[in-house]
């Protein structure tokens, strides 16, 4: 095992464990835009599908950097765009009508 | 490494610092906007980081410059329009397009590597073929399995269980032609193999998801997410990059915890999940001594009395509700309670929408404060002081059959709605819910059925609210 590979390694397993220790405690109520919001985070491949761009010379190489740099802007741009709506809707109390004092 | 490289994956950590951040703030509705600023300056960051790599490699080709502009603005636009538009009870389907598109970008960034590496410089490495493999593997299974669950959430693929003879046999054949071509690679690069893992990866995940049913819905996008992490990170792996292996991790991570959650939810596990069939077949038998106890129906105006005149209410919301689109309906309803000063919540089952979390986001989006938004562990000791339970759309996660052992769904974690003083199911007809049971807290003589479509009774009950208390 190369030392890069070893080190790419200790990050993902490091990773991984923070993760879980962060996202547990993430409550029930957000879960959708959590998934939502982790969506947009795996956006980060579109850094990877641009990379391809760097050694990319023949037409096969541009048809896979075009659609992975398709699919990848689209997970992206959609995912903070639809996270971002649906946080907006959540509200600690009703803002319309007149003042009623009801709930928690 | 040059001192350039150094800067730019140091960058990259910056940019993965953010999402951790983006997501520990997620811990709370009101610093979860924040998080997901958090997570978007991370983004961006790395994209920035990314454009100036590019740039200074200066190996970009003219029409490579091209090829990546266009191609990421028309994804953009995609993605844009697609997130704008989606109705809250498509979420579902959104997200698992995402994850779809995710997935087939992490496995095209691995086979361009394997092609373009066998290409150039005649063999491929070993610890490069391992992750490759993986990402192809993952990245595919992932592409195929999110689409035809987007289909099935959809309505344009069936959403039950789709079980044909042989199935189970061709999944096993597909596995070992997927190992047998992985492992050939491992020892001689091999285009053709390449494209035999590709495909067979494919076709496993088409099959994999098709037996899975509507309902289950929940736990299969929650896999399918990890496995985008998780095909994003072997991506990390494949091209040497740290912010895609803490990002995949990360969204690995998540997806691993809440596919967990959704099974204990539905206290199965996710084997009999993948297998499929639930709902078919020896559990659609009903439960004996039920069928000949007797329902109680009830009109609008009763049950407009019962709740203007309960002290404390909770909404018990499934997905039924959600399908007949009466979230705003009983939001309308509720807040006409409160100002009654009759304490209202709802109830929220974590399998009660097609994702996790999912009933939370249409209530919010029908103006529900989410203080009020309760936790099943959270609400069920509340049920025993309720005046009224109103179950509207919900059935298999109120049954108290669950509590026995020997039913479809025994041990299954549900709402003590049966503990509530008294209960107003709203419900088009006596139908069975998705296990194919006949439901104990109908006949409980503490309930009341109020025949209609969710959205027409809620329009009745608030009317007959108002008349009645002018």
């Amino acid at each position: 095992m190369s030392t890069a590979l070893v080190t790419d390694l200790t990050i993902f397993v490091l990773a991984l464990l923070v993760g879980i220790e962060v996202i547990g405690k993430v409550p029930a109520t957000l879960h959708t835009p959590l998934m939502s919001a982790t969506n947009s985070i795996h956006g980060i491949v579109l850094a990877g599908a641009l990379l391809i761009g760097v050694t990319a010379h023949s037409v096969f190489g541009y048809i896979l950097a075009f659609v992975a740099a398709v699919f990848a802007s689209a997970n992206v741009v959609g995912g903070y765009v639809v996270t971002g709506r649906m946080l907006k809707m959540f509200r600690r109390r009703t803002p319309v009508e007149k003042g009623q004092g009801g709930g928690e | 490494m040059s001192s350039f490289d150094t800067s730019i994956q140091l960058i990259y950590v910056l940019a993965a610092a953010c999402f951790v951040i983006g997501l520990h703030l997620m811990n709370s509705p009101a610093t979860a906007r924040r998080g997901n600023q958090a997570s978007t300056a991370g983004m961006v960051i790395a994209g920035i980081a990314t454009l100036v790599l590019l740039i200074h490699s200066n190996s970009v080709t003219g029409v490579g410059w091209a090829v990546l502009i266009v191609g990421s603005a028309i994804g953009s636009a995609i993605g844009l329009f697609a997130a704008r538009d989606v109705q809250m009870t498509a979420m579902p389907q959104l997200v698992s397009m995402f994850n779809s598109v995710g997935g087939g970008a992490a496995a095209l960034i691995a086979i361009y590597e394997y092609v373009h590496d066998e290409s150039s410089a005649g063999g491929v490495l070993g610890t490069t073929t391992v992750t490759t493999l993986l990402d192809v593997i993952i990245g595919a299974v992932t592409f195929s399995g999110s689409i035809v669950a987007a289909g099935k959430l959809q309505g344009l693929i069936p959403g039950q269980p789709l079980i044909f003879r042989g199935g189970r046999l061709l999944n096993i054949a597909l596995g070992v032609v997927i190992a047998g071509a992985g492992i050939f690679m491992l020892t001689t690069a091999s285009q053709p193999a390449l494209v035999i893992v590709l495909l067979a990866a494919l076709a496993f995940g088409v099959m994999m998801v098709l037996p899975i049913g509507g309902a289950d819905m929940p736990v299969v996008i929650s896999l399918l997410n990890a496995f985008t992490g998780t095909a994003v990170a072997m991506a990390g792996f494949v091209i040497a990059n740290w912010a895609l292996i803490v990002a995949g991790a990360l969204v690995g991570a998540s997806g691993g915890i809440l596919t967990k959650l959704m099974a204990d939810a539905m206290n199965r596990s996710l084997a009999n999940i993948i297998v499929g069939g639930f709902g078919t077949g020896d559990a659609a038998v009903a439960l004996e001594g039920a069928a000949d106890a007797q329902v109680r129906a009830i009109a609008a105006d009763d049950a407009a009395i019962q709740l203007a005149y309960a002290a404390k209410v909770i909404v018990v919301p499934g997905y039924g509700l959600a399908a007949a689109q009466a979230q705003h309906g009983v939001a309308e309803l509720a807040s006409l309670l409160e100002a009654r000063g009759i304490e209202v919540s709802y109830a929220i089952h974590p399998v009660a929408g097609r994702m996790p979390g999912h009933m939370n986001v249409l209530l919010a989006e029908a103006n529900v404060p989410y203080p009020q938004l309760v936790e099943m562990d959270e609400i069920n000791p509340e049920f025993a002081r309720t005046d009224v339970a109103l179950v509207i759309g919900a059935n298999d996660v109120t049954n108290p059959a669950a509590r026995r052992p020997g039913t479809a769904i025994s041990g299954m974690p549900i709402l003590d709605v049966d503990q509530a003083k008294s209960i107003i199911v709203v419900k088009r007809s006596m139908g069975h819910g998705y296990a194919g049971l006949d439901n104990e807290l109908y006949t409980d003589p503490k309930t009341s059925m109020y025949f209609a479509d969710a959205k027409k009774a809620m329009q009745q009950l608030t009317a007959a609210v108002k008349t009645l208390v002018g």
